[in-house]
């Protein structure tokens, strides 16, 4: 039976003395982040509305955020952080790797279809 | 036969990982495999909608304008609030089902009980937002033409609010069509509901109302709608368009592609489903946990398996959050 947890979460600098008080702490966290995603959302700031790698600052923050959210989601409620190197690794790793594969294609594809209304003659606006 | 015996004398060490190196069982193993899986599937489909959605990235619908709806809240603007709240629900849902693991870690009876049934509690309400959204999502709100091209031409005032199609269509009494039925008529033709308006008729308050202009869906560089001017808006309606849209289904969408409605009830049904079948599968564990079946056994491992399930689906709709609500 593994009982053992580890608790603490932000590499230590927040430390639980039980299991039950480290869930309340990710639900905190978690909150907070999706009131901060929500407040963007709504507010929409100006000054993130710039392009960063060809796609808008906003979007860019939602995204990391998004995967924050889920990092702590696995590690903490799925107890991954307490699993051993090899499941951790064959689970996170193997859906990481195909999941970046397939987006990179399909957004690629895409552009290149957006591109050819675009350019390629195709009349759209009737 | 002392002979033929094999015997590496493996036992115990075999590998730097011992016989058991993952040091989980195997229906949790399994589990994580199966949710493995089950991530690429949700993967493709929402790869799928980004694919779509690059390819009109120019014309795609702004979800703050398609999601405003709040229960019973007539006609305020709330844009998202109603889908924080359903995700705030679905982390909440999450939190009581680790809760109820660590208790079963524990072989609490009582607590995991008490978690369990508001885990599901959680998942209910989830289900029933879902089936909310949709419903308002299908009624739709303002309307909108539909061209020939399949383009979504909608209506504002000089300020940029919306206008609703019942506001300034006007009716022609003479003009009633109504509905094919297959026992009025050809038997093997069926037809959907008509809008409550024609084209002509939407034309004809168009006209009658200085004030409203139409807006399509091309986006500006400020990633808002392009309004077009009095004298285009109505050269547009009357050489383009062709059909009065209301809501939201598989074929048009009021709120413009029609691929962002497919694709919303696409991933938000599958997601649902999922939820749906999450619910199902805690209330049998629920009655385990009441019958005792795990305290005899001595183990609440089961809660921990379904647990593993259950917070996947609230790590799948973290992420139908952002990229359908949010980006």
């Amino acid at each position: 039976m593994a009982h053992e947890h580890k608790l603490e979460i932000f590499r230590g600098l927040w430390k639980f003395k039980s299991n039950t008080q480290k869930i309340w702490g990710v639900l905190i966290f978690l909150t907070i982040v999706t009131i901060i995603e929500v407040a963007l959302g709504i507010l929409k700031p100006e000054a993130l509305m710039g392009k960063v790698l060809g796609m808008k600052a906003l979007n860019w923050i939602f995204i990391i955020l998004t995967i924050v959210k889920a990092y702590y989601i696995t590690w903490d409620f799925m107890h991954m952080r307490d699993e051993t190197k090899g499941l951790r690794r064959m689970v996170v790793w193997t859906a990481i790797f195909l999941i970046l594969y397939l987006i990179f294609i399909l957004l690629q594809e895409g552009g290149y279809v957006f591109d050819v209304y675009d350019n390629g003659y195709i009349k759209r606006d009737f | 036969m002392s002979t033929t015996v094999v015997n590496a004398e493996t036992e115990g060490k075999a590998w730097g990982g011992g016989n058991q190196p993952l040091k989980a069982s195997y229906g949790k193993m399994m589990m994580w495999f199966f949710i493995v899986s089950d991530a690429l599937t949700f993967s493709g489909f929402l790869a799928a909608y980004g694919f779509s959605r690059f390819k009109f990235i120019d014309a795609w619908p702004i979800a703050d304008e398609v999601f405003t709806h709040f229960p019973f809240l007539h006609g305020v603007d709330a844009p998202m609030y109603y889908v924080a709240f359903m995700t705030f629900v679905l982390i909440m849902s999450s939190v009581t089902m680790v809760l109820a693991v660590d208790a079963g870690h524990h072989l609490n009876k009582g607590k995991v009980t008490i978690y369990m049934f508001l885990t599901i509690l959680g998942g209910l309400i989830f289900v029933g937002s879902q089936a909310w959204e949709w419903n308002t999502f299908i009624k739709g709100d303002y309307g909108a033409v539909q061209t020939k091209g399949g383009n979504i031409l909608q209506f504002v005032d000089t300020d940029g609010h919306r206008v609703a199609l019942r506001d300034f269509a006007v009716v022609d009494e003479h003009a009633d069509r109504t509905q094919h039925e297959s026992k009025s008529g050809l038997w093997f033709v069926s037809e959907g509901t008509l809008p409550t308006y024609t084209v002509d008729e939407v034309l004809h308050g168009l006209e009658a109302n200085e004030h409203v202009l139409v807006r399509t869906q091309t986006l500006t560089a400020e990633g808002e709608k392009t309004v077009l001017s009095r004298a285009e808006s109505i050269k547009q309606i009357k050489n383009n368009g062709t059909l009065v849209v209301e809501g939201a289904n598989l074929h048009v969408n009021e709120y413009g592609s029609p691929l962002f409605a497919d694709f919303f009830f696409f991933i938000t049904g599958f997601h649902g489903f999922h939820v749906f079948s999450g619910v199902l599968i805690n209330i049998i564990i629920f009655f385990n946990v009441v019958l005792g079946t795990y305290e005899r056994r001595g183990s609440y491992e089961m809660v921990e398996k379904v647990g593993l399930y259950w917070h996947f689906v609230d790590l799948v709709w973290v992420f139908v959050f952002t990229f359908f609500y949010l980006v």
